[in-house]
């Protein structure tokens, strides 16, 4: 990763969790989401609310001394916006973001040629689907397309964040261009794959926005449990009259209500939408764009990964590693036909042959110093590259081509050393001369730095990596042993790897995958993550429920790690959410009875000031516990890669536990302090 | 706690562990519908005859619905049957005590009570009921019922297996199969067992016993009779709990000796206990299955030492009028049972859905009557009643796994099965009906005049008489705090409803969790699944079930018993 993984530049880099504005803007945003209609959206919420107002009544119907009833209903009214106010911390950083995305689309303008060949210039808003455009450096492309003549270096730090220019040609899988990227030199002709306002700018904006944000399933779910608990407390404090009544205590509404609100699960029912906005939020900041809050959700439930060779798990090019002279030759003898037979190679493994070759002390020659010689380039039907001297013919290739090229015996050892590489995972490459074989060299993927350990934590946590390649069985099991991975698919075609992802399903499993050409569509379609790299063709990006703008496919691994963040997260606040109950109990009911049966004081463990006190400090806690996990929500609580029992015992532990004892120490903290200023 | 009870106690745990994977062994033959059974000789006739006779097939399986609304047409013609023999029994025959027709509401509510396995019985049977209608008209219901709790519980224990399914059983076959191969011979066995210990077997009249010394005039005594022990092996089989005597397992005809009380208690739990194996058999994780099982123990462990330690401390009011500390807490209970007899049995049949007693709970000490409440409270999911206590423990641990399960980073999922919106829904809706129907008539009886004029206390305890009575009828657990006079109108129809709705509204959504998980597809277990096994899932689950109930009863067991309890040792009691 730290080799592919690119600076976060988009604008909004490096924000902190709270700033000025936003804070102000957020504070505003809480009143305004007291809309019922959206309130209602929230059941806890809703009801929180209904408390409110029902207590503010009475204040205004009743009569008497009010001192009591008014902080409980302000305090009731802070419960609902500090909810509010979680949910447009969350937007905030979204919002944000949008609108350094929107800046770099305004006022654009492109060339579209008419149905005669000519030109004329019309704004990026009537750009339909289908016109072709003509985009000349300089000029900034005005809507997402496909370069169908011409190549030309695009600038796209404005989706990416990534600095340097990217190719864009017509054909192939670098055809994809986005709106709002410039062109920097050449000119393209483009055309237009979708109308305005249905870009993936557009999309950008609105999915970091959260306009579209749908409850996910496993939030829906979470919803229905928050509602039912909600139900069933409601059902309480609503007999609990009737049976104080019988009791000869008549609990007022107020008093109902604190109780009510304090039993219903305010805290996850306040943070819940927040969390989701902050997972994808947090992707985001990975300059990873989801689709949907489905997609992310997905992630963390992910079992299988499939992951491509080259790029992902090893880096994109092999490497020359070592020279195996065959008998009778020295290392520097064969060093120097090596990087002879090389220099006309440009490929990356003939770059690395000559590099290596300097290790033997052999200087890097220039083409140009040997003018008497004729170089051989490598091509498709030779399958070998080489030189050709006055005296001399050296040539590199695959052990069959130069077995049949050159007249010299192919040593046993040579051989032997062929299959050696091969079954490491390598390739060998057989330097030969017309009459000699010279000697073996050992072209190696580089495995990426650190997956070993990442691909044990992932087992550990139960998530089986296979890793795809079109090479051999050999080498792919070669390679898979050294990274580390558990399965692999070797010889892969595209529709082996979706018949996989669907054996997989089927198995009940969920699959992440990434992919960027258009071949990879319909896997990336069927898999449950299906991560499209940016610089891929638009059939993957659309295909796909995330893009990584940063098209580095090992970011998967975190994209999983935040998906399961998010779900550790609406976890957590709700068993710490429920645990609270216990002694907000404690602190209320004692301080209901008192009144009428003096003898339950000893049920009154915390030995809080007075009952009003009591019941106030509840709520107060109630409300303030929830501002107080914001910043949780929003960062997420800790990520561990470790199996579920460890997970489960550590988070109970600490949220659970946690959960059960903090509010007994905070409830009896608050009611000092209201006793302390005489509130009551 | 003496000697003596502590080796009774570990008796009565080793026992039944060591029963459990035999009967939950054979369980499994009984509930698969090709299962062989060393009774196949002489009951396969009768099975097939049976199945003719209704055009049944017993190979073709049903979805959730079908299996739902059989059940349902089943209960429904049951209580309809039952209705119409109590309100006519004075013309039926073995009648010898020529005992009249019920009323209406109380043959509704007697009807509903054994349809529903409740057994509540707000009359005195002696004097209410001939033996025809004790023979038949319920007797037929103390199987069913049991029958059809273990049939229910198998049909979600098929959807936690199955994955990709459409059925989950014939509710025909398992209605037959549990009543022939299980129900009918264990009873049998049991009830030889019980006329061996001198409990009574006959259709005789009531015969007239001059007493001893005559108190205030009375020189007689009527002692009823009738065929006991049949009804009693499968009022304890069954956790149907409903006695042929008034005073129930108290009684020495139902209960005439220390090891039948021993055998009794083993005997209401027996069959829920073998069913937490064959939820470990089927779904493939015996430990899972034994988990669920030392969830179940420590809450009856915890269950009884409350009781036994509030009984055993006595009631200091009577100490102070010369009661010896020593003696505890004794009214209401049998002298031949005392203290550890009367706490375990009392926790046992509410842990169950039973409903028997052998000591009055009415007169138990506020905190050590709070532990049966309590019991009915939780859902009645420690072994439970047959069948009920294991799909309503089911209930709790898909709850526990959605709640907590979030936390390790995935979608909860329990046994490979994902947990979503769907299973969430009919999980909360079924614990929802029962906390709806308990609090709410309890509440309206509080603040009615037909509810106060039924209470034998004042105050808190009076309370606690009708919350223990909405408590038991929803929870279909049928133990009476006594003391409540609930032969009303009111009482009989809002307790009939109470059962009524209590089951049905219930099994309902339930029956749905089973054709939901039966449909899904199984994930395979590793180490990223939440665990189900294991000391710390064990734990959890207790947590969760206790904090769950906790939370929802709370407040009224705190106007109730907890009041109670500080007022007692205040000196005030009701």
């Amino acid at each position: 990763m730290p080799e592919h993984f690119s600076n976060f530049t988009m604008t909004t880099r490096g924000h902190k969790t709270f700033d000025g504005a936003m804070l102000t803007s957020a504070i505003g945003e809480s009143f305004l989401k007291l809309d019922p209609r959206r309130m209602v959206r929230n059941p806890v919420m809703f009801v929180t609310m209904v408390g409110a107002i029902v207590t503010t009544l009475e204040v205004f119907i009743t009569k008497g001394a009010h001192a009591f009833v008014i902080q409980i209903a302000l305090w009731l009214w802070f419960t609902v916006l500090s909810a509010n106010f979680a949910e447009a911390m969350a937007e905030g950083r979204g919002k944000a973001q949008a609108d350094s995305l929107r800046k770099s689309r305004t006022q654009l303008f492109g060339l579209r040629y008419k149905a005669d060949g000519t030109l004329e210039k019309i704004a990026a808003e009537v750009l339909r689907k289908g016109d072709i455009i003509l985009v000349v450096a300089g000029e900034v492309i005005p809507g997402d397309g496909e370069v169908i003549e011409g190549a030309a270096t695009v600038d796209e730090s404005a989706i990416t964040g990534e600095s340097a220019p990217v190719i864009r040609e017509s054909g192939g899988d670098r055809s994809a261009v986005t709106g709002g990227t410039r062109v920097l030199s050449d000119q393209i002709k483009v055309r237009i794959t979708a109308s305005a306002g249905e870009s993936f700018l557009d999309r950008m904006i609105a999915l970091v926005e959260g306009a579209k944000r749908q409850k996910t399933p496993n939030e829906i779910a979470l919803t229905i449990l928050l509602s039912a608990l909600t139900i069933i407390f409601l059902w309480v404090i609503i007999t609990l009259r009737p049976l104080g009544v019988y009791s000869g205590a008549l609990f007022s509404v107020s008093v109902l209500v604190a109780l009510l609100v304090c039993l219903i699960p305010t805290t996850i029912g306040g943070l819940l939408s927040a969390i989701g906005i902050a997972g994808i939020d947090r992707l985001v900041q990975h300059n990873v764009l989801a689709m949907s809050g489905r997609a992310v959700e997905a992630a963390g439930d992910v079992d299988v990964l499939l992951l491509d060779k080259t790029g992902t798990i090893t880096l994109g090019n092999r490497e020359a590693s070592e020279f195996i002279p065959a008998p009778g030759v020295t290392h520097e003898e064969l060093a120097n036909a090596a990087q002879l037979a090389s220099l006309a190679d440009e490929t990356p493994e003939g770059r690395s042959v000559v590099v290596l070759a300097k290790k033997y002390n052999i200087r890097g020659r220039e083409i140009t110093e040997l003018p008497h010689a004729t170089f051989v380039p490598f091509s498709a039907q030779t399958r070998m590259s080489g030189l050709d001297m006055e005296l001399v013919q050296y040539r590199k290739g695959e052990a069959k081509t130069i077995a049949a090229w050159s007249r010299g015996a192919f040593p046993s050892e040579v051989q032997y050393e062929v299959e050696r590489i091969s079954k490491l995972g390598g390739t060998p490459l057989i330097v030969a001369t017309q009459n000699r074989i010279l000697g073996t060299i050992y072209l190696r993927d580089i495995v990426k730095g650190g997956l070993v350990d990442r691909f044990k934590l992932f087992r550990e946590m139960g998530i089986k990596t296979v890793m795809i390649t079109g090479d051999n069985p050999l080498t792919a099991a070669a390679i898979a042993a050294e990274a580390g991975v558990d399965d692999y698919l070797a010889e892969a075609k595209p529709e082996d790897k979706l018949a996989l992802i669907r054996k997989e399903q089927a198995g009940g499993r969920m699959v992440a995958m990434t992919g960027d050409g258009t071949n990879d569509a319909p896997a990336l379609a069927q898999a449950d993550v299906g991560v499209a790299m940016n610089t891929g063709t638009q059939a993957a990006k659309e295909a796909g429920n995330m893009v990584d703008l940063d098209s580095n496919p090992t970011k998967l691994i975190e994209i999983i790690e935040i998906g399961k963040q998010m779900l550790m997260t609406r976890g957590a606040l709700t068993t710490f959410s429920i645990a609270n109950d216990v002694s907000k109990y404690f602190a209320i009911i004692p301080a209901m009875l008192i009144p009428v049966f003096p003898v339950i004081a000893p049920l009154d463990i915390m030995h809080l000031h007075d009952p009003q006190s009591a019941i106030l400090s509840a709520v107060i806690f109630n409300a303030i516990i929830i501002i107080l996990l914001v910043p949780l929500a929003l960062r997420g609580v800790k990520f561990r890669a470790l199996p579920a029992a460890a997970v489960l015992r550590i988070n109970l532990l600490i949220y659970g536990v946690g959960g059960l004892i903090a509010p007994f120490i905070g409830i009896k903290l608050i009611d000092m302090a209201v006793a302390a200023l005489h509130l009551v | 706690m003496p000697l003596i009870d502590w080796v009774q106690l570990v008796l009565f745990v080793g026992l039944l562990a060591l029963i459990t994977k035999p009967l939950g062994l054979y369980l499994s033959e009984v509930l698969d519908a090709k299962g062989k059974t060393f009774l196949d000789r002489i009951l396969k006739p009768l099975e097939r005859f049976t199945y003719r006779l209704i055009g049944v097939d017993p190979a073709q399986e049903q979805d959730w619905k079908r299996y739902t609304v059989s059940m349902l047409v089943f209960s429904f013609a049951g209580i309809l049957f039952t209705y119409i023999i109590l309100r006519v029994q004075a013309w039926l025959p073995l009648n010898p005590q020529g005992l009249p027709n019920l009323s209406p509401h109380l043959a509704f509510n007697t009807a509903v009570s054994f349809a529903t396995n409740t057994n509540w019985q707000s009359y005195i049977p002696e004097a209410t009921m001939s033996y025809f209608s004790q023979a038949v008209a319920l007797v037929i219901h103390n199987f069913v019922s049991a029958a059809m709790g273990i049939a229910l519980a198998a049909a979600l224990v098929r959807g936690i297996a199955r994955h990709t399914a459409k059925t989950i059983g014939n509710f025909w076959t398992d209605l037959v199969r549990v009543t022939y191969y299980l129900l009918l011979p264990l009873a049998l066995v049991y009830a030889i067992f019980l006329i061996s210990q001198g409990t009574i077997q006959n259709f005789s009249a009531y015969t007239t016993a001059h007493v001893v010394q005559s108190v205030g005039g009375v020189a007689t005594q009527t002692i009823a009779q009738g065929p006991l022990a049949s009804q009693e092996a499968i009022k304890m089989l069954g956790t149907n709990g409903g006695g042929f005597m008034n005073a129930n397992s108290a009684h020495p005809f139902e209960n005439p000796t220390p090891l039948t009380n021993f055998v009794e208690m083993l005997s209401i739990l027996a069959i829920g206990s073998a069913l937490t194996y064959y939820l470990g058999r089927t779904v493939g994780n015996q430990k899972h299955g034994w988990a669920v099982w030392f969830a179940m123990l420590l809450i009856m462990l915890a269950g009884f030492f409350i009781a036994f330690h509030e009984e055993k401390a006595g009631n200091p009011i009577h100490q102070q009028l010369g009661v010896s500390k020593t003696d505890g807490n004794m009214e209401g209970k049998e002298v031949r049972f005392g203290i550890f007899d009367s706490a375990l049995f009392a926790t046992v049949t509410t842990d169950a859905s039973e409903g028997a007693v052998d000591s009055m709970h009415d007169s138990f000490t506020p905190l050590g009557g709070l532990v049966p409440m309590v019991n009915m409270q939780l859902d009645e999911i420690v072994f439970g009643g047959v069948g009920s206590g294991l799909y309503t423990m089911i209930v709790y641990i898909i709850l526990t796994v959605f709640l907590v399960g979030l936390m390790i980073g995935r979608t909860p999922e329990y046994l490979g099965k994902k947990i979503e919106a769907y299973d969430v829904k009919v999980a909360t809706l079924s614990v929802i009906v029962l906390v709806i129907f308990i609090l709410g008539f309890t509440a309206w009886a509080a603040v009615s005049a037909w509810g106060v004029a039924g209470l034998n206390n004042s105050g808190p305890h009076g309370l606690s008489e009708m919350l223990y009575a909405y408590t038991s009828g929803a929870e279909n657990n049928g133990s009476a705090f006594a003391g409540l006079t609930a032969n009303t109108p009111w009482y009989n129809t809002t307790l009939g409803l109470d059962m009524l709705f209590g089951r049905f509204f219930m099994i309902i959504p339930i029956m749905a969790l089973a054709g939901s998980l039966a449909r899904k597809k199984r994930v395979p277990m590793g180490p990223g699944s939440f665990p189900v096994t294991g000391i710390l899932f064990t734990v959890l689950l207790v947590a969760v079930i206790i904090l769950i109930t906790a939370l929802t009863f709370f407040p009224a067991l705190a106007l109730g018993p907890i009041v109670e309890h500080f007022l007692m040792h205040a000196g005030t009691l009701f």
